[in-house]
Formats: structure tokens, C-alpha cells, sequence
């Protein structure tokens, strides 16, 4: 544990990514082969099912401590971090030489799984037993794999190069290896790098766009290109194997069972396909033959998503479909190194053949000099898009992000001036900062509070208003300071639904501060009207 | 009538006339220390101890009115008995004990309860009313006993210099940068210091203090000399590019702040070391406790938690809002003044580094180091 430990510190104070490498690469030099699959797990979002819950581990560390539970809140608050709160309260342990050196990574992991079905005193008694036992750097790794979310400052991509560098693979074969659905308690590090055995479900690393930040006319020829609109819903990858059937998503979430709608799908799709495409809320639009379907908002989609359970009521008023655009795997066989045309030609087909008002095919623009692009671009909104994607006809499926042959070219967001009413501290890098605001717009001569926006400004305007709030605040909530209504910001959105559930009736999707308007007074800012006629023109 | 009184202007004592640590100018100032949140230029007379002097007269000009004193020995003003006691804050820091009629205040200014060696143990001095800091009054910041921090650090030191890395401190130039000097002395044969800190080191060591010898990093210093060796430097340096010169480096910040992992990583360090010159929440509380004080005033840092801690405890406690804690420890409000000072110090480093490498006037490395 120890050395896991040491990693997550390195990791976590690194400020280069060449160091990060080195530090893997090294743990992965060093580590049993039983912890490495774990950490590979981890860092690729695989985390075990919580066994102990959050309020658990904190009336465990507020007894240990002797501390009241509201001066534990305010630490929390201030830290920002669950795990890293506790470590810090709990009082200092005597770590004893022999145990802590002997339990390895893996060792807790699958502890913690088996309390799955423990008594809760069993779980109490395992917790403090290893929280005495450890040191601080232990504890707080230890707390984190309880609490999840592992987010210690590596991509991906990192840890794939340090793997490839370890086991003299290449890269992109290694990313492909390590995706899919397995179990880090079952599989042997052997086995995973060496693409042993069969996964049928595991799904290709996707090919990500960069934002187009050149003119247009940088890209050549526009004969050489392929236009699409860019779908605001979710990207994702469905696969056909031996007549199994898989969803996932890019988060590298398995979702099959969260969309029945796709049923279906698994008797109209070839053996051995994968297609990829967006996962979106639409209604089918049968006899619009160049876009027969019309995109939800991401907002609907929203609502259906986080759901286990699927009623006939969702599946009625939101009904998910899929938009797909590439095709990845045909009878069978890796199409990624073909060209796009050949690719799109065969997907077509499928589609067509496949014939589902719910799977659809990602309609063409048609252009042929840029400024058609253009005048597309202009229209996105109404088509229920965020812009255009661009890719060139001859491209192969490449691994990640990458520059050159596919480009992202989103419209301007929608904008308004709002001032800031709420401050709260932040979480991670912004510890003890406050960072997470909430904005308010006016309604006659109250402010209205419509959304929270977290990011956008720079580390030096940062600290000003956090200075700012610390001088101005009127009363405290919680973790909540009334902040004197005095600075404006631009706030920047990509889309507005109605919403019952805000009490400015609009709910904002991708809110992000702008810019920070010092040439504004708070009486200048944006109405509740202002909001209102964006949600009519916008908002479906 | 209270003995003292908050006012806009600072900490107010109407029966003698005076002020504790104003931040507005005022005609009569008591000061705890050289810290420029707790001793502001444009006051008429300062008070203070021995050791402040001279770190005003570098800090607010030697031209003032100062006045010293020492520890434990009162003077009287306008009837009210003064008296200072160390504080364990930096050099020359000091609580300050006012008695009149029987009834005791003390201000505390900035304190820490552990002994550093070097500023002079905090005493408890038993009182009615006690004025307390609490930067760090939540019970996150329990900091490492001090020999254990600098075995910390000197192994951190050792490896970059296996690595062939120059190790950059981040400290604030008095207080902790003095602090670090023992810590690095026995690992390296020279500690390298920014100007600013150098100038604290020189009128230190004319006031009689001895301190391990450091030298200036000076503007025609060839790179090499400063390969896998320490240089100290303030907060100020940190994004300059004055740092290039050490490259290849690390950077270690030396603060308080560093106890929570966001805070090394939102300052882009390769160390972050919990090394503070404030007392921890243990610190504090027992401070509080040992004054026996039947009321406590809870100033800069976190007023409201530790206020209200106190309070369940059965200690009487009030927050109260102030302007100190702007230095380097101040929290947030810091962060802003030291983008400001390190803008300002980068124009006046790079003049006084690059049009004037040698000044005849300043004393050179070593002379006055023991």
C-alpha cells in the first residue's frame, strides 16, 4: 500500500507529464502484478461498488477525533475533499512496520469488496483498524478507494504509454486492451496486456476532434472534406458480437441495459459490427428522407440517463435514439484503417438494411465551396446541433485526440450578464477558494438566482474574487456566503430548456463564466425577460 | 470603558492613548511585529521590541520614531501598564500585555506555540481578555513536530541533488526563510537567497543575531554554480523569471497552506511543505486555554469557527474583523497581494539584478555572516 501510496503523492505534486510517466512506468516496474491490474482499473474509472457509504466513514472519523460534527462540515468545506478531510482529522496513528509493508493494493481492494455483505460493526472495525494502522498518505489513498472517484491528475493517455513502455507494446494496441468490461479481481496483468482471451464486448478507443481554430479555407480543397452536424447528446459505441449485444458509452460506461430502445438493434445489425455515434433523445421524422428524425435536447436526455429503471412513460416521452456516423468493425474485421468514404459507404447500408426509425444515419451536409459551411453554421441552433463536424474523406480512425483530419466547429454560445450572489469554496486545486458561484439576473428591482457557474476565469481572477468574497460576504449558509451583489460576469451557455425545477424557470446547459465585465455596474446586468425570450427562440 | 477597542483604524486603547498594531497611521502605535499586515508606515511613534527596530526602520524607513523595549519589562502610558512577551511568531515578536485597574488584555498578534530556536518561545501569559489569531484554526492544519519537517525537507534537498537539480524554497523572506537556514545548513555548503531575503539576513545579522551564512544570487553568477545546490527565495520569485537561471530546479513551498494537496497543486510546486510560523488548531486552542481568559476576540484566519468552538467549550468568544493577515500566510486575500508584489518585485529584481550587479554600498556575501 505504501508504494501505491507514494504513486498517488508523486502523481498527484507532479507538474510534468514526463515525470507522471516516470513515475508509473517505474510503479509498474516495481508493484505486484496483482496491484498493477488494479491500478490500471482505477485510473481508467473502474472502481469497485462502495461497500461503506460516505456518512459512515464520517461519524466513524468525527468519533475518532472527538469533534463535533458541524466543525468537521467546515473542514470539509475547506479541503474539498472527503478523503483527504478524514486523513487529515483523524489523530496520528503509530504505524507498525510489518503489517502495512506486507497488505498490498490489491489485498485492501478485495477486502473492502467481501464487507460488501458485512455487519456494520464488522466494516467499523476493518476501517479503523487499517486508518490506525496507516500513515497519513496511506489513509487518505485508502479513504479514496471507498469513496471513488480517483481523479489524480493523469489522462488516460498516460497511463497507456506508461503500460506500452513497460510491456514493449505499442500504445494504441495497449489502449484497445485495456478498454472493455473486465474485472480487475479476475484478470491477471499477463492477460490483459497480452490481449489474452476473448472480450467480445470490449469497444475501440474513440477518435476525438480538436476545435477548428483556423479559417476554414486552411483545410484545402472542400472536396476532400465531409460535413456533418455536430449532436448534443452523448458519444458512444454499439457492438454486435457473436450475437451479443453492447452499449457503451465514452466514459467508458456499459449502458446496454439503460437503453431498451437499442433492443432491437442486436436482430438488425450483422454479426460483428461496431458502429460509432451519438446517443440522443429524438423523434423519428419518417418521410424526411435527408434527416428523418428530429434531435431532443440534451436536457431530455438528462432526464432519461441516469436512470436504471426505464418506464413506459420515459421510453414514451423521451425516447433515445442512436445517430451513427462511423463504422468501426464490419463481419467481424477492424475497419479503423480504411478510409472514411469506405467506411460511411458501408455504414449506410447497414443502416438502410437495418431499417429502425430509432437508428439513424448522421446526415451529409452538401457543399462544395466553404461558404455554404458557413451559412450552415448559422442554422445549428435550429437543427438542435451544436455546430458542424468536419472530417477529411480519406481519414482513418485514429486513437484519442489528434490533430489534422477531424475538427470540431461549434457555434458561439449564448451569452448574458449576470451578477454574482453566492460564493462557495471550491474542490481539488481550488481548495479554500472561492471558487463555485452562483449568478443572479434581475426581475424588476429583486435578482433572481438562475445558475451556478464554476469555471472560466483565470487563477489571478480567481483570487480576486475570492478576496472579493471574503470582504463582501453578507451571511453564511453552511458552506454558502450572500455575496454583496456587486460583480458582473458574462455567462456563457450552449442551450436553455424550461425548467420546473429552478425557481428562474430555465435551466442552462454548460453555463461557464465568460468573461468578468468590470465595465459593468450590477444595475446593467441581464432581466429575467432577457432569459425568457432566449428560452422561446432556443428552448424546446 | 473597555480597555480596548476595535476600531477602523486597529486595535485601540482610549485610557492610554494609543494603538496595537494600526493599520491606518495613527499618532502612538504599539507593534507585535515586522510583518507589513501588523506594522504599517505613517504612524508618529512605534513601539516595539529590541529585535523589531531595525526590521521597521529596513521595512518603514529608518527616519521614524521608534522606541524598544524587552521582554517582561512594562513601561507605563498615561497610567496603563505595557508590557511584551514573546509570541514564537518570527524575530522580535511579541504579545502584548496591557494592565490597568487590576484588569489584564492581551493581544497576541501572530504566535506559534512550537519553539523554533530563533524567535523565542511563546509564554501564556495569564490574562482577562485574550485577542487571538486563528489563520489556522481548523483542526486539518496539526502540524509535524519541527525536526521531523527538516529531516522532510533535507531529504528532499538531497534527492534533487542526486538528480542534479537545484532545490528552490519558497519561504516568506523573514521569518521562514531565517527558520530554513538551520534545517539546510548541514546538508549543503551553500545556501543561495534572493535579494529580498538577503536584505532581511543583513539587518539581522547587524542587530547581533547569528544566523548560517548565505549568499546573494547575483545577475553575472554563472548557471552552473547554482547546479544541485538550495537557494531560498519569496513567494514573489515563484512565477518570475528570475527563477530561470536554476534550471534544472524544483520548487518547494514552505507554508501552512500546504497541509491540503489542492493548494501544492493549484501553485504548480514539486513539494509542498506544512511548514508554518502560525500555531496549528492545537496550538491555538491551548494557547486559549492556558491564558485562562474569561473572554476571548477572535481575529484574522477562521474568526467564526474558532469563535464558536470556543464558545461550546464555555469560553466566552467573539469574531472580529481586521485587516491583518495579508501576508504570506493571509489565506486568499494573500494570493492577491502577492501577484501584486510579484509584479512589482519582477520590474524592480529586474533592475536592481541586471543594471546593477554590484552595489559598492551593500555589504558583500559572507562579510557579515559568522
Amino acid at each position: 500500500m505504501r508504494l501505491f501510496a507514494e504513486l498517488v503523492v508523486k502523481l498527484g505534486t507532479s507538474t510534468k507529464t514526463n515525470d507522471k510517466l516516470d513515475a508509473l512506468t517505474r510503479y509498474f516496474g516495481m508493484a505486484a502484478d496483482t496491484d498493477k491490474v488494479w491500478v490500471i482499473a482505477l485510473f481508467s474509472g473502474r472502481r469497485p461498488k462502495r461497500t461503506v457509504n460516505s456518512t459512515q466513514l464520517r461519524e466513524w472519523c468525527i468519533a475518532a477525533a472527538g469533534l463535533p460534527p458541524w466543525l468537521f462540515e467546515e473542514s470539509y468545506h475547506t479541503v474539498g475533499d472527503l478523503a483527504e478531510t478524514i486523513a487529515l482529522l483523524l489523530p496520528e496513528s503509530q504505524p507498525q512496520e510489518s503489517t502495512t509493508e506486507e497488505a498490498g493494493l490489491s489485498w485492501y481492494l478485495q477486502q473492502l469488496i467481501a464487507l460488501g455483505k458485512a455487519e456494520e460493526t464488522v466494516k467499523k472495525d476493518f476501517i479503523l483498524d487499517c486508518w490506525h494502522q496507516m500513515n497519513k498518505e496511506e489513509r487518505f489513498v485508502f479513504n479514496k478507494l471507498i469513496t471513488g472517484g480517483f481523479r489524480i491528475g493523469i489522462s488516460q493517455k498516460t497511463i497507456v504509454n506508461a503500460l506500452a513502455k513497460t510491456a514493449g507494446v505499442d500504445a494504441a494496441i495497449i489502449a484497445h486492451r485495456i478498454s472493455g468490461d473486465w474485472d480487475p479481481a479476475t484478470t491477471a496483468f499477463a492477460a490483459l496486456l497480452g490481449g489474452e482471451g476473448e472480450d467480445l464486448s470490449r469497444p475501440y478507443p474513440f477518435y476525438l476532434a480538436y476545435p477548428l481554430e483556423e479559417d476554414l479555407t486552411s483545410l484545402g480543397d472542400p472536396d476532400e472534406w465531409q460535413g456533418e452536424w455536430k449532436w448534443d447528446g452523448i458519444r458512444g459505441e454499439i457492438i454486435k458480437r457473436k450475437g451479443q449485444f453492447f452499449v457503451w458509452s465514452r466514459g467508458e460506461e456499459l449502458m446496454t441495459d439503460r437503453l431498451p430502445e437499442y433492443g432491437n438493434f442486436n436482430d438488425l445489425l450483422p454479426d460483428g459490427t461496431v458502429l460509432d455515434g451519438e446517443i440522443i433523445g429524438l423523434t423519428p421524422a419518417p418521410g424526411h428522407n435527408d434527416q428523418p428524425f428530429l434531435p431532443l435536447p440534451f436536457a431530455a436526455l438528462q432526464t432519461r440517463i441516469g436512470r436504471k429503471n426505464v418506464t413506459k412513460k420515459h421510453l414514451s416521452e423521451v425516447p433515445v435514439g442512436f445517430i451513427a456516423y462511423d463504422l468501426l468493425e464490419y463481419e467481424g474485421a477492424d475497419w479503423r484503417g480504411k478510409p472514411l468514404s469506405e467506411r460511411r459507404a458501408c455504414l449506410q447500408q447497414i443502416i438502410t438494411a437495418a431499417s429502425h426509425p430509432l437508428l439513424v444515419l448522421s446526415p451529409l451536409l452538401s457543399f462544395t465551396r466553404w461558404e455554404q459551411l458557413t451559412t450552415a453554421r448559422t442554422q445549428s441552433r435550429e437543427k438542435g446541433s451544436e455546430g458542424i463536424m468536419l472530417k477529411r474523406k480519406c481519414s482513418t480512425y485514429q486513437v484519442g485526440r489528434r490533430r489534422g483530419d477531424w475538427w470540431k466547429w461549434k457555434i458561439d454560445p449564448l451569452v448574458i450578464d449576470a451578477v454574482m450572489v453566492y460564493a462557495q469554496k471550491g474542490h481539488g486545486r481550488r481548495s479554500n477558494l472561492y471558487t463555485d458561484y452562483t449568478f443572479a439576473v434581475r426581475q424588476g428591482d429583486q435578482l433572481l438566482t438562475f445558475t451556478k457557474a464554476y469555471s472560466g476565469l483565470t487563477d489571478k481572477e480567481l483570487a480576486e474574487v475570492d478576496a472579493f468574497v471574503r470582504r463582501n460576504s453578507i451571511e453564511k449558509f453552511g458552506p454558502v456566503r450572500t455575496v454583496k451583489p456587486e460583480l458582473v460576469f458574462e455567462i456563457a451557455f450552449e442551450g436553455i430548456a424550461a425548467s420546473a425545477r429552478h425557481k428562474s424557470g430555465v435551466a442552462l446547459r454548460f453555463p461557464r463564466i465568460n468573461r468578468w465585465r468590470k465595465d459593468k455596474r450590477p444595475d446593467e446586468i441581464d432581466t429575467i425577460e432577457d432569459l425568457r425570450k432566449m428560452l422561446q427562440l432556443y428552448g424546446k | 470603558m473597555a480597555l480596548l477597542e476595535f476600531t477602523d483604524k486597529g486595535i485601540y486603547c482610549p485610557q492610554g492613548d494609543f494603538y496595537i498594531d494600526a493599520w491606518r497611521p495613527v499618532p502612538k502605535v504599539v507593534i507585535t511585529h515586522a510583518h507589513s499586515d501588523h506594522a504599517r508606515a505613517g504612524s508618529g511613534s512605534y513601539l516595539c521590541h529590541r529585535l523589531t527596530k531595525p526590521l521597521l526602520q529596513l521595512r518603514l524607513g529608518a527616519e521614524g520614531s521608534y522606541e524598544t523595549m524587552e521582554w517582561g519589562e512594562p513601561v507605563f502610558i498615561n497610567g496603563i501598564r505595557v508590557s511584551l512577551h514573546p509570541a514564537g511568531h518570527i524575530i522580535g515578536s511579541s504579545q502584548v500585555r496591557i494592565e490597568y485597574q487590576g484588569e489584564v488584555w492581551v493581544v497576541s498578534g501572530d504566535y506559534k506555540t512550537e519553539d523554533d530556536g530563533l524567535s523565542g518561545a511563546f509564554e501564556a501569559v495569564k490574562c482577562n481578555v485574550f485577542i487571538t489569531e486563528s489563520t489556522f484554526g481548523l483542526p486539518i492544519y496539526s502540524w509535524l513536530p519541527q525536526p521531523e519537517l527538516f529531516t522532510t525537507i533535507r531529504d528532499w534537498v538531497s534527492r534533487n541533488e542526486a538528480e542534479g537539480k537545484t532545490s528552490v524554497l519558497i519561504a516568506y523572506s523573514l521569518g521562514k526563510a531565517q527558520r530554513l537556514l538551520s534545517c539546510l545548513e548541514p546538508v549543503t555548503e551553500k545556501i543561495f537567497v534572493h535579494g529580498a531575503i538577503w536584505n532581511v539576513h543583513q539587518t539581522l545579522t547587524d542587530a547581533g543575531i547569528t544566523l548560517p551564512a548565505v549568499e546573494r544570487v547575483l545577475p553575472d553568477m554563472p548557471k552552473d554554480i547554482f547546479r544541485g545546490r538550495v537557494v531560498i527565495a519569496p513567494p514573489s520569485a515563484e512565477a518570475s523569471p528570475w527563477m530561470r537561471r536554476f534550471n534544472p530546479y524544483a520548487i518547494g513551498i514552505c507554508s501552512g497552506w500546504m497541509q491540503v494537496r489542492g493548494n501544492i497543486r493549484r501553485r504548480n510546486a514539486d513539494a509542498g511543505f506544512a511548514l508554518s510560523d502560525h500555531a496549528d488548531w492545537k496550538g491555538l486552542i491551548d494557547a486559549v486555554t492556558a491564558t485562562g481568559a474569561e473572554k476571548v476576540f477572535v481575529t484574522h484566519g477562521f474568526q467564526a469557527t474558532m469563535a464558536r468552538y470556543l464558545n461550546e467549550k464555555g469560553i466566552w468568544a467573539a469574531e472580529i474583523k481586521t485587516e491583518y493577515g495579508e501576508d504570506e500566510e493571509g489565506g486568499g486575500a494573500a494570493i492577491e497581494e502577492e501577484v501584486a508584489v510579484a509584479e512589482k518585485e519582477a520590474k524592480r529584481g529586474a533592475s536592481f539584478d541586471e543594471k546593477v550587479p554590484h552595489s559598492e554600498n551593500e555589504p558583500q556575501p559572507g562579510e557579515h555572516a559568522q
